[in-house]
């Protein structure tokens, strides 16, 4: 895409009408990466957000971000709420509207709260200080004698004295532009900000009314369903639509590689598709779910250095004990609740889109690009959004719904079925990593040479005391310039890109080496810890699990492992049982104690820690996509298992308090311990070492055998 | 073949010309906007398509318009009554038993069923009952918390 066909799409101008009056406060997310990907896109503004204080006194916030399920609707609302001293509830988030809110380049990396919240609480802090200055000027009172409280502004002595935001704002326009950075409240006088709060997104959710953009409903809409190949890298050689067009009312549409059929009713529509006779040129792949491994490290490119120190060779001379080992992790899918959706609604020149998607300004530049409207002729809105994970950063569906309702000259959704979900998804990345260690006579890690092959090189940064390391990464998780295209369809990034996989190996390798020390593995960390935080956080969590461990295999099917993901410090414990007839395994308990630096809801962290242990067992016991010559063999959740009510331990969380240190991310640092801390329990009671995820009761069995 | 079908939804009696092979869930999300009720598999392996006929959980992805005719049908939007919230809805705000919020209308018909034929379900009665809905978010936990609290308030406890 030409970088100049980025422009802003509304100027403050504009959005001053738009609003009407009030006070605005402009300011930037301070997010590197969106900071990054917005240079040479001609960006008239450094900011990126609006914080509004309307005439009704009704605050509300405007910025790109999108809310999946994750919680950030809340916790940026208490953020802002705590800082311009307003109730929570006259709080609006206005997010992921291209039309209303300022560019924004996704949500996801757990960077929401962590990057977008400090700036917003300034531009509050600044929003609050106009209207102690507006106040100050109405109550002829000077500043300093002056309290602001519940939206309202009252003389600090006298407090009948007072005036509301409401009446602040009634017939102003100002507009501020938060360049300098004001003073912010200290954690110690916080109430609504550190406040265990309810969602604010409960409510339509649980009465049927939350609007996803499978929801929408347009006059003369119509649902379209795409012939689709059997296979990745299949390819239509000729299809016969005589059968579909004799569907009354069906309209049938083929425009270069695409054949859709559409009806005003989504069964209807793939009941035709399902009359299109097709012949397909079969896929060219070769490869399947055990061949892929061997496959990728043939096709590996050379390493890049992640992080190195000391030398290997030197590392290797002082150890006493060696340690070579290989894991290995199989595609995993998003399966989102909500498959991906997209609605396309064009009148005169100007397209509206809704999406489920996490990255609507992405969508918007995609969508303009494929009808060839400038991008402020397209406006992408982003309603409730049913899970993402990684998985919704893009998706087809939003610029298939685009040509459709370009070519019908009707409004179209397209709402992809599972099997389209399982198809189409980018799914977490296959990958191997091989890791040699070394520890020496004193039972300390003295090397570390870590080869990552197309993992993602997150959380891969040894956090342990280690002399000598090398980390080299032979292929990311991401697009193709990362290697993404050795994979036989899409990958990309999966709740806690890289990680995953980086801490089932890191730290069951851990384990290894305490058993050899002869060691408990907790005893094991501590001795090759220096970092205090990690340090504390693994007591946090052994002293929540008052259990005591033994060197493994202790037979008590205890398990543990602790990670550093981009910030987040955990340590997670658990309890299992492993039926070792069937090869299954019963989790029991799981202890998670997180350290997210200063938490903004308590019982929003607890949610996404409750979340990420639920989902991550999936990926631990059965979420392997199996496919064959190009093809996706799991189509649905009979054959592709997810966790469900039965798997569910107990959870406890501990949240270890850190409020000096900034709010850091917590949608995803949970999930990504899961991989290691289970295998590390199953060798605890069987003995038998897991290299491989997912730990499904084939596999436990052959382990046993 | 289209043919006129009568049956009870919401409380109030339907009359709707449709061929009568049409899964329930195209008929309520599609003809009728009722959008509450979520396609999520589309072949009866998650939940999130759950409606009551007849007080008894179907999943609509997989049930038939003719199996309505004379029956009635309750949706997620069916279930507040006089405006007021019922208590299972209540619950799951209180414990916050949801994150996307998608397979929450599913979860909720799937919990106000067992409710009305166990008033005092244990912990594992709501797993064996629930196992077919599926959460991705991994709610599981707080569901079952919400559902032995909206028990107590059905059945008038205070505790």
């Amino acid at each position: 895409m030409r970088d100049d066909t980025y422009s802003f799409t509304l100027d403050r101008r504009e959005f001053l009408k738009l609003v009407g009056g009030g006070i605005v406060i402009f300011f930037s997310t301070g997010d590197p990466l969106a900071l990054q990907q917005r240079r040479g896109r001609r960006y008239p503004e450094d900011f990126n957000a609006y914080l509004l204080i309307g005439e009704d006194g009704r605050v509300s916030c405007f910025t790109g971000k999108i809310e999946m399920g994750q919680g950030i609707h809340t916790s940026l609302a208490q953020m802002l709420a705590e800082e311009l001293d307003v109730p929570l509830n006259s709080v609006d988030m206005v997010m992921g509207d291209t039309e209303l809110c300022p560019y924004d380049s996704g949500t996801f990396g757990s960077r929401s709260t962590k990057y977008f919240g400090p700036p917003l609480r300034q531009a509050a802090a600044e929003a609050r200080a106009v209207l102690i200055q507006l106040a100050s000027e109405q109550l002829g009172t000077p500043q300093k004698n002056l309290t602001a409280k519940e939206g309202n502004i009252f003389v600090t002595d006298n407090p009948q004295k007072k005036v509301s935001y409401a009446q602040l704002a009634k017939g102003k326009k100002i507009e501020r532009h938060l360049e300098k950075k004001p003073p912010i409240k200290h954690y110690s006088k916080h109430t609504v900000s550190g406040n265990p709060t309810d969602r604010v997104d409960s409510k339509p959710k649980v009465t049927g009314e939350a609007k996803f953009a499978v929801d929408i409903r347009l006059p003369d809409m119509l649902h379209a369903k795409i012939l689709r190949p059997p296979a990745h890298g299949a390819t239509l050689k000729s299809a016969d639509t005589s059968a579909a067009k004799k569907i009354p009312n069906i309209q049938v549409i083929q425009d270069k590689d695409m054949i859709a059929v559409l009806h005003k009713h989504p069964d209807v529509a793939e009941k035709a598709l399902g009359l299109i006779k097709a012949q397909f040129e079969p896929s060219g792949s070769t490869l399947d779910n055990k061949t892929i491994f061997k496959h990728l490290k043939d096709s590996a490119p050379n390493g890049n250095v992640v992080t190195e120190e000391g030398n290997i060779e030197d590392g290797k001379r002082l150890s006493a004990k060696t340690f070579e080992k290989a894991y290995y992790n199989h595609y995993v899918a998003h399966a989102p609740s909500e498959p991906h959706t997209a609605v396309v609604n064009i009148e005169g020149d100007k397209a509206t889109v809704w999406a489920s998607t996490q990255s609507p300004f992405r969508a918007q530049g995609e969508v303009a690009q494929v009808l060839g409207f400038p991008l402020e002729k397209v406006r992408v809105i982003t309603p409730f959004v049913g899970c993402g994970f990684g998985g919704k950063n893009q998706g087809n569906q939003i610029t298939e719904a685009a040509r459709l309702a370009k070519l019908s000259g009707k409004p179209v959704q397209v709402a992809w079925t599972r099997k389209e979900e399982f198809f189409y998804d980018t799914f977490r990345p296959a990958a191997v990593i091989d890791i040699k260690s070394g520890i020496n006579s004193a039972n300390q890690i003295v090397f570390w040479e870590y080869h990552n092959y197309f993992a993602g090189d997150r959380s891969s940064q040894p956090f342990y005391n280690i002399p000598h390391y090398k980390v080299q990464s032979m292929g990311g998780w991401g697009g193709r310039s990362e290697g993404g295209s050795v994979h036989p369809f899409g990958v990309g990034a999966w709740r806690g890109p890289g990680s995953n996989t980086n801490v089932f190996a890191i730290e069951s390798h851990i384990d290894i080496m305490a058993e050899e020390a002869g060691m408990n593995p907790l005893e094991f960390r501590l001795h090759n810890l220096t970092d205090e935080r990690m340090k504390r956080i693994l007591l946090a969590a052994a002293e929540k699990f008052g259990k005591t461990f033994a060197k493994a295999p202790s037979g008590k099917g205890y398990g543990l492992a602790c990670t550093d993901y981009l910030g987040t410090y955990l340590a997670t414990m658990a309890e299992v049982n492993v039926n070792q007839n069937s090869g299954e395994v019963r989790v029991g308990r799981v202890v998670c104690a997180q350290d997210t630096g200063e938490v903004i809801n308590p019982e929003g962290v607890r949610m996404q820690i409750e979340g990420c242990i639920t989902m991550g067992l999936g990926y631990c016991f059965t979420e392997e996509i199996r496919f064959s010559n190009g093809r996706i063999l799991d189509e649905n959740f009979d054959t592709y298992e997810i966790p469900r009510f039965s798997w569910t331990p107990k959870i406890e969380t501990v949240l270890v308090d850190n409020p000096e240190m900034p709010p850091q991310g917590c949608g995803e640092p949970a999930i990504t311990s899961m991989g290691a801390v289970i295998a590390n329990a199953v060798y605890d009671v069987i003995g038998k070492r897991m290299f491989t995820l997912p730990m499904t009761p084939a596999r436990i069995k052959e382990a046993l055998s | 073949m289209e043919k006129n079908i009568r049956f009870k939804l919401n409380g109030k009696t339907l009359s709707l010309t449709s061929d009568p092979d049409r899964m329930l869930l195209w008929v309520l999300r599609s003809d009728l906007d009722l959008t509450g009720t979520k396609y999520s598999c589309g072949e009866g392996f998650c939940g999130a398509c759950t409606v009551l006929v007849n007080n008894e959980p179907v999943l609509s992805c997989q049930f038939p318009l003719q199996g309505v005719v004379g029956k009635e049908i309750l949706t997620i939007e069916g279930l507040k009554n006089n405006g007021k919230l019922h208590p299972l809805q209540t619950a799951f705000m209180q414990h916050n038993a949801l994150q996307c919020g998608f397979c929450t209308p599913g979860m909720i018909l799937g919990a106000y069923s067992m409710l009305l034929k166990n008033p005092e379900p244990s912990t594992k009665d709501i797993v064996d009952t629930m196992e077919g809905n599926l959460c991705r978010c991994g709610s599981y936990n707080r569901i079952i918390q919400a559902i032995q609290t909206a028990a107590r308030t059905m059945r008038g406890d205070k505790s």
